[in-house]
């Protein structure tokens, strides 16, 4: 056998494959993007570059109405798994070994592994079974569970990296539990809670099936409007409105990406 | 590890944790907050399947198993029993295109991650975030581009006529084909991304190693780089059969909704059929479908360390 040079690195193979998914990702988003700037309103042929499709997506009142609704949603979900999500976070990262620490972390990690219907249909029946009737609430009750999880990774990862010696200095240096929290916790784990905020919102935003199922009438939110829109046939203005959600969704995601590589200032 | 380094960090959270033992407190409110509003919602499903049926959807008394009978028996007129495979089909069916999601995703997955695991720190953290990016975009708009492309007036379709290939647009919406391309399009950044966590931290040397000792690139791939991509493509394989198996949005916008599946069936049960305690326990034989799958996949990685 001959002994060719060969490196692993340029598995040639491996790389078109690699490129091949990459176009796969991205080609169908770029375009429904160029999808929506089309004059055209047969969809089909390029009828040069417009802006017609998003100022008629902006004047269609049910449509602002659902994306309203998300962006309150959506706002609201973020500050409440945000809340619940930094205590947990230290409680997990910082708290050692503690009962209840494995059933614990199951409980945490049980939004990440449950199929979405299954949560969606049982947070309903459970809605009704309780009476539970608050319009937009029962909508950012549901979302704010579901987002806990992924508000909490970000922070855990950024806590796992943050030594806890410089928590330990300032409590040699006679600082009380909440100022040690307040002045060196948090402004350090600052960009793991922009961050988890930030995924927080996207997942929010994005969801579908659940507040299909949970959301009542006047309290729909930007995708299940959009699957109303697309069960009727595909139009312009839907493409528009999907390019929209799908651009605020990939801001999101890379201020997030952002946040988490920076580096803490303390 | 543990000669080398006798007292780490790990160590010395735990030391302080007596110290500092209100800690795990804080951890309360949020899994209080899951435990109320996702585990008990989820007991609540598990019992309602076990009622009867409201007439206006809701469920009534008394507790009977006639959801789960009519999962495999159709009730006659004269109230004799049949048995019904339409249910077991409908789950089959899922079952399967979510297995062939999985097995397309490592095939595709595990070269895609390969090569980001090879490349130079600055590019892998570029890549990454570029599969990163679709894996938290809305389904919903990722599924419906895919429509867009696919329909009978779509892209695809176009530009097949405009090159001369067919004078009639060929059907390539509404179909199994469709559907799996869906899933697959929908759930690969799930295999990516643990298979590339797994060969990140993969020796290199290895390799160059077992090329040394005139092993062949077939030999190489078999018995070092799968192995060493195992824990990956097993938490993979999870993380992609799961949101598949219980997959709405493919199914419904790239199937048309005439190929039922499971997560099509449940959702039906809560709309048009309003049959609850039917769409209940679909729900929990779907969670013990992907119950089971995890304890296997937890089992195999097991062994896995255990090797």
């Amino acid at each position: 056998m001959k002994h060719r040079p060969f490196s692993w690195r340029t598995m040639p193979a491996f790389t078109a494959v690699s490129w091949v998914v990459m176009v796969f990702f991205y080609a169908p988003l770029i375009i429904l993007v160029i999808y929506g700037f089309n004059a055209n309103d047969l969809a089909t042929q390029w009828g040069g570059f417009s802006t017609k499709w998003f100022v008629k997506a902006a004047q269609n009142d049910d449509l602002v109405r659902s994306a309203t609704n998300s962006l309150i949603v959506a706002t609201s979900a973020t500050l409440g798994a945000t809340c619940l999500a930094i205590p947990a976070a230290i409680a997990f990262e910082r708290g050692g070994r503690f009962f209840g620490r494995t059933p614990g972390e199951g409980v945490l990690s049980l939004p990440l592994m449950a199929p979405d219907i299954v949560t969606a249909i049982s947070t309903l029946m459970f809605f009704s079974f309780v009476g539970i009737r608050l319009g937009l609430g029962n909508v950012i009750l549901a979302h704010t569970v579901f987002c806990i999880p992924f508000a909490v990774l970000p922070i855990r990862a950024r806590l796992r990296e943050m030594p806890a010696d410089i928590e330990d200095a300032a409590r040699d240096l006679y600082s009380g539990p909440w100022e040690v929290f307040r002045l060196v916790t948090l402004p350090a784990l600052m960009p793991g809670i922009v961050a988890g905020a930030l995924m927080a919102f996207v997942i929010s935003l994005d969801d579908f099936i659940i507040t299909l199922m949970v959301a009542e009438a006047g309290s729909t939110t930007l995708p299940v409007y959009l699957y109303g829109m697309l069960r009727q046939g595909v139009t312009p203005e839907a493409n528009a409105a999907a390019a929209i959600l799908l651009v605020v969704s990939v801001t999101c995601v890379v201020l997030a990406h952002a946040f988490a590589k920076r580096k803490s200032k303390t | 590890m543990a000669l080398a380094e006798p007292f780490t960090a790990k160590d010395k959270v735990a030391a302080s944790a007596k110290r500092r033992n209100l800690i795990p407190f804080l951890g309360l409110p949020a899994v209080a907050v899951i435990v109320c509003f996702m585990v008990g919602p989820m007991l609540i499903a598990l019992s309602f399947s076990f009622l009867t049926a409201g007439v206006y959807g809701g469920v009534d008394l008394p507790f009977t198993i006639e959801a789960y009978r009519q999962f495999l028996f159709e009730r006659n007129l004269d109230d004799s029993l049949s048995f019904d495979n339409s249910y077991l089909v409908i789950y089959g069916r899922t079952i399967l295109l979510a297995g062939l999601t999985v097995v397309i995703s490592i095939v595709i997955g595990l070269p895609t991650a390969w090569y980001m695991a090879t490349r130079t720190p600055k590019v892998r953290e570029r890549l990454v975030l570029l599969v990163t990016i679709p894996f938290w975009t809305s389904l919903l708009v990722r599924t419906y581009c895919w429509v867009l492309i696919l329909r009978d007036q779509g892209l695809a379709n176009g530009l097949l006529r405009e090159i001369g290939l067919i004078t009639e647009p060929l059907p390539l919406l509404y179909s199994y084909g469709s559907i799996l391309f869906g899933l697959v399009y929908s759930f690969l950044p799930f295999m990516i991304l643990p298979i590339y966590a797994a060969l990140e931290k993969v020796d290199f040397r290895l390799i160059e190693a077992a090329y040394d000792l005139y092993a062949s690139r077939a030999a190489i791939f078999l018995k070092v780089v799968l192995p060493l991509a195992k824990p990956g493509v097993i938490a993979g394989s999870m993380l992609v059969f799961a949101p598949s198996v219980g997959s709405f949005l493919a199914p419904d916008l790239l199937g048309g909704g005439k190929k039922l599946m499971i997560g099509s069936l449940i959702q039906m049960q809560f709309t048009t059929s309003r049959n609850w305690s039917f769409g209940a326990a679909c729900a929990m034989l779907l969670m013990a479908v992907v119950l089971t799958v995890l304890v296997f996949a937890v089992r195999q990685s097991k062994k896995e360390r255990h090797a």
